[in-house]
């Protein structure tokens, strides 16, 4: 029947992308697994992942490579779907964590428990319970501002990101001069680091990106009614607003863990989900898991190249080539698809 | 059957709807009527729980939808709603697929029966060669048509539809209410209209519920309704209902307005 391979094509489609970008994250997992001082093969790495072969190298890969990728893909996926469940939830395809001022409010949360240590609790648990909390914060500052009349507007929605995102920046700055030596520099929390983290941290970051994401990915359908508005969402019998609010939380909560330890790395929302939107059509069951997939993919990838392009020279911050790439592609998004947008 | 028993709603203080009552048989293409700000639309919310009632019930089959989730809402009730502009470029059949949503549970995927019953709605409202053409790239009188196969895919009992030739073409116009017609007739679906058109509404409906100052002025068939002296009263224009003789139906003839006149 010609309907049903319609559905079928969609669906080879689908795993067609998941195929491939599955393959590109081993690939980049493999090339940063294997990124060192010294020459390290990929067969080396994958030995010395799993404890054989050259002391020199299981420390390499083990304990300085091994956590930083592990925390690299947990990020990078929990951006992009964050990023992707934003775009649906605010019908706007320029929303994101970094353009909505969220990473950055998650990061002046981190920062401030930084700076102001609670003795009898850990950082690693101050840290991200407070780039969580800043974060929503964000989001409903950011929400509440830009809303006028039950709808949401394009141009405010960014200005008002911009905005308070540029606020939450300027006090993370001022934190940083004040308490210097109890935290991490500037260009940490701007640009991003993904190398100052042990197993310890990604024992914590990983499980809340999971357990968020998989909130996020059970409301994909509603999600995709959401996208063609409110009432047409209620209509097909769903619970808009309570629907809403969850995605709003969960979508907070990912975004503060991916943030809380690494620093913000800009553009990885916005650029990914937009990508594979343009592939495979904009249903949000394909979407947000591949998203994650393509995050990752996407910040391993940098990592990889801020490490080895000028390896003689030292490690570039990780947003300088996230931003480099996706600050053109926003620009783009503005000039070209503009209708998309909603700007016309 | 359809039952709305005493229905009171207030929008910041302002009242909207007070003591409607109404029986809506199964099988009935019913019209509303009314001015601007009378609660037409209002109504049409409350019928699939969109709206909560401050006072009243809404019973479908006397069962109070209150009692509903609101999915299984929306297996007896489908809405075609005012306006259908879509800014993503979901295809005709996404949006149609859409329709299968309350009888989904989380993470199922669609199943044969559901691409079936979807193909079904296509082929009724004769959208089957566009299924993978974009929702955004297509007319009003196009979108129509994917949303009313979309409210099909419900398989309801029931369809609300909101100023549904609002933005079309007269011959668009004729085209979905024809449609909406037909599968009245075919499917013995119940059908609600929510209109400003008066002609299209004598000509379609089988009866007509007329709302002035938030209560129902007048109730029964286009005949027993739209008399000169309801319409002058309702919307303070001079028209008259009379047989159309090339057409041998009724049409309703608008002079102008009463106040100029």
């Amino acid at each position: 029947m010609k309907s049903t391979g319609s559905v079928g094509r969609k669906r080879a489609k689908v795993l067609a992308a998941t195929v491939c970008l599955t393959g590109l994250l081993a690939l980049f997992v493999m090339l940063d697994l294997a990124q060192a001082f010294i020459n390290l093969s990929f067969q080396d790495a994958l030995f010395a992942l799993f404890g054989y072969g050259n002391e020199t190298h299981i420390i390499i890969v083990q304990k300085i490579n091994g956590p930083r990728v592990i925390m690299g893909c947990a990020v990078g996926a929990g951006l992009g779907i964050s990023g992707a469940v934003m775009q649906a939830i605010f019908r706007n395809p320029m929303a994101s964590p970094y353009i909505l001022g969220l990473s950055s409010g998650a990061a002046f949360g981190a920062a401030l428990a930084m700076s102001f240590p609670i003795s009898v609790i850990p950082l690693f648990v101050t840290v991200p319970v407070f780039a969580f909390i800043f974060c929503m914060v964000t989001m409903f500052l950011v929400y509440s501002i830009s809303r006028v009349g039950g709808r949401v507007p394009t141009e405010t929605l960014i200005l008002c990101g911009i905005a308070v995102g540029s606020l939450f920046s300027a006090l993370v700055s001022l934190l940083t001069y004040l308490a210097g030596d109890r935290m991490m520099g500037i260009v940490f929390w701007t640009m991003g680091d993904l190398s100052q983290n042990g197993w310890q941290n990604s024992m914590i970051v990983v499980p809340l990106i999971l357990a968020g994401s998989l909130i996020m990915v059970a409301r994909g359908r509603e999600l995709n009614a959401m996208m063609l508005g409110d009432a047409h969402a209620k209509d097909l019998g769903v619970d808009v607003k309570k629907v809403r609010l969850e995605m709003l939380i969960s979508s907070s909560l990912v975004t503060a863990a991916a943030v809380a330890f690494v620093g913000v790395i800009g553009f990885v929302g916005l650029v990914v989900p937009h990508i594979l939107r343009i592939i495979l059509g904009p249903d949000n069951r394909a979407i947000l898991p591949l998203s994650m997939l393509g995050g990752a993919a996407f910040v391993i990838l940098c990592d990889y190249l801020s490490r080895a392009l000028f390896a003689d020279l030292g490690i570039l911050p990780i947003g300088i080539l996230t931003s480099l790439i996706g600050a053109p592609y926003f620009i783009y998004l503005l000039r070209r698809r503009r209708h998309e947008v909603g700007w016309n | 059957m359809l039952k709305i028993e005493d229905l009171h709603f207030s929008y910041r203080d302002k009242p909207v709807l007070s003591g409607i009552h109404l029986n809506i048989v199964p099988g009935e293409i019913i019209g509303i009527i009314g001015p601007n700000g009378c609660g037409k639309t209002t109504l049409l919310k409350h019928l699939n729980r969109n709206l909560d009632p401050a006072v009243g019930r809404v019973l479908i089959d006397d069962t109070d939808i209150e009692t509903m989730t609101k999915s299984d809402i929306a297996k007896h009730i489908a809405v075609v709603p005012q306006s259908n502009e879509i800014h993503f470029s979901f295809t005709a059949k996404d949006i149609v697929m859409m329709g299968r949503m309350p009888f989904l549970k989380k993470f199922q995927g669609e199943t044969s029966e559901d691409i079936r019953i979807v193909d079904e709605s296509m082929k009724k409202t004769n959208i089957l060669e566009f299924e993978d053409r974009f929702i955004n790239t297509m007319s009003g009188g196009e979108r129509q048509r994917v949303i009313i196969a979309r409210a099909l895919a419900q398989t309801p009992e029931i369809i609300l539809l909101d100023e549904p030739t609002l933005h079309l073409d007269i011959s668009n116009q004729f085209e979905i209410l024809d449609l909406v017609k037909k599968l009245s007739d075919e499917e013995g679906v119940t059908v609600v209209i929510v209109s400003h058109d008066l002609p299209m509404v004598v000509r379609y409906c089988h009866r007509i519920v007329m709302l002035k100052d938030q209560k129902i002025f007048a109730m029964g068939t286009p005949e027993e309704v739209l008399t000169e002296g309801n319409i002058r009263e309702v919307f303070n224009v001079d028209a008259v209902l009379e047989k159309d003789e090339r057409t041998g139906q009724n049409t309703v003839r608008v002079f102008g307005s009463c106040t100029n006149g």
